[in-house]
């Protein structure tokens, strides 16, 4: 049986500071940006912590240059092994290559997915469904229904999330990541209704994220949303959590994760 | 020297980078005639069993590996795709021949639970044979990474020297003369991946 994950997602921009280095950041609601440290070095922490996977993602609304974010990738595999996700304004299936060869083992995919669905396919052909992540951000509109948005959160599409999942799997989708924007950085715990609603109805693994901020928002994922993996943003970057804890009471509440050693 | 075959399929820079973490000398072998420089070899590999088949065989590796492989007998690790290649056909997307070094087949993975989800993307807990030399030094049930949708279906039992539990035994590991394999990627296994690469530095079948 597969354990259930826990993955550190780790968000870039460009520096304010220096526009040729990017940094990792937290965010609430895709907004309040906070700049916290250096990616490469928490990506080991990370390790340290046996993390079982780890998420990068360029969330930098104008820099999209995916050399630099290659570079960065690049850094991480001399040290860190384990899974790599990379994601953050990745268009082209020669993008994928670009970051599949500097070390990324999976790729995450989610405006460029939205506007052109035939990328998932044409990678997932070339690359096997299990390199293509599809990132699913949504959120409740002003009457209260459900919708997919893209460009950071931006744009609001005709979507429902599970309508757009189910269909991102048919065309080839190896992996879902989704997050719900209004619960992003709050660490008042996940969206379970539409977690639930697409891991049940679909039958490729799902990874939950946007707003856990205890262990316990981690087990109501799998328990309640039957989440196949939680990734958390701010909650793993915050240094006053204890991931050995954290881990120790995901465990106890009966999730079948790993332990170190 | 360890040799990492490339024959245009998957990572090969975080193989060769865990190598390189462990101190060993490592090479990329871009052209079949590489292989008769190295003492070990690595066949990565992430993607379709057919494009991987057919670039081993357009590349004119497929010859190369058999001289070193199996008339040289160098010590040889599959990863993956690199394992699944090494089986005698493959049923992924069709039905396709490979290189046949183990009597085995390639089939998608079929758990009887419907929870479980195809493809299986991971960590799982290994059974392994504790007689063989390329698990020295692991703790009794150590989690291994794994992503696949297709596995090695060994025809000689005696070939399968670690299995993982998906609702029955699914190969993870098989080991023939000097020919070791993995399903799991050791690469992205953290500590307990390190220590097989490490063993296979050091292995002489």
């Amino acid at each position: 049986m597969s354990k259930k994950r826990l993955i550190p997602k780790l968000q870039l921009r460009t520096a304010s500071y220096n526009p040729n280095k990017m940094v990792l950041v937290v965010t609430k609601q895709f907004n309040e940006v906070i700049e916290i440290g250096d990616p490469v070095s928490q990506a080991k922490i990370f390790q340290a912590q046996a993390a079982d996977e780890l998420i990068f993602i360029n969330i930098d609304r104008h820099n999209k240059d995916i050399k630099k974010l290659s570079g960065i990738i690049n850094k991480v595999s001399e040290e860190i092994f384990m899974p790599i996700t990379v994601g953050g304004g990745i268009k082209t299936s020669d993008d994928f290559r670009e970051l599949l060869s500097n070390g990324a083992d999976k790729i995450s995919i989610n405006t460029s997915a939205v506007i052109r669905p035939e990328l998932i396919t044409e990678t997932s052909e070339k690359y096997g469904a299990q390199c293509v992540v599809v990132s699913i951000d949504f959120k409740k509109d002003e009457q209260g229904e459900y919708w997919v948005y893209i460009n950071g959160g931006q744009e609001k599409t005709s979507y429902h999330p599970l309508d757009w999942a189910l269909k991102a799997e048919k065309l080839g989708a190896g992996e879902l990541l989704l997050c719900n924007i209004s619960f992003d950085g709050m660490r008042e715990g996940l969206d379970l209704e539409i977690i639930k609603s697409i891991s049940e109805n679909s039958s490729i693994p799902v990874i939950a994220s946007g707003g856990c901020g205890l262990a316990q928002h981690f087990a109501d994922g799998f328990l309640k949303g039957r989440a196949d993996a939680v990734a958390a943003g701010s909650f793993f970057a915050h240094r006053d959590q204890n991931f050995m804890q954290t881990r120790s009471q995901i465990k106890n509440a009966g999730i079948n994760i790993r332990m170190h050693h | 020297m360890i040799g990492i075959v490339d024959y245009g399929m998957g990572n090969l820079l975080s193989v060769y980078n865990a190598f390189d973490y462990l101190g060993a000398a490592v090479t990329i072998c871009k052209h079949p005639e590489d292989l008769a420089g190295v003492d070990r070899i690595v066949i990565p590999g992430v993607g379709a069993f057919k494009d991987c088949i057919d670039k081993i065989n357009q590349t004119g590796f497929f010859e190369a590996l058999n001289d070193e492989v199996i008339k040289n007998a160098k010590p040889t690790l599959g990863i993956c795709l690199g394992m699944q290649v090494m089986g005698k056909r493959s049923f992924e997307g069709g039905e396709f021949i490979g290189l046949g070094w183990f009597d085995a087949d390639i089939v998608r993975l079929a758990p009887s639970d419907p929870i479980l989800r195809v493809p299986n993307i991971g960590w799982n807990t290994i059974k392994y044979n504790k007689d063989v030399p390329l698990f020295k030094g692991l703790p009794d049930e150590p989690d291994f990474y794994l992503v696949h949708s297709y596995y090695m279906k060994a025809n000689d039992p005696k070939d399968v020297v670690a299995v993982y539990d998906y609702t029955y035994d699914v190969t993870a590991s098989v080991l023939k003369n000097n020919i070791f394999a993995t399903q799991f990627h050791p690469e992205k296994s953290q500590e307990f991946g390190l220590k097989i690469l490490e063993n296979f530095i050091d292995w002489k079948p």
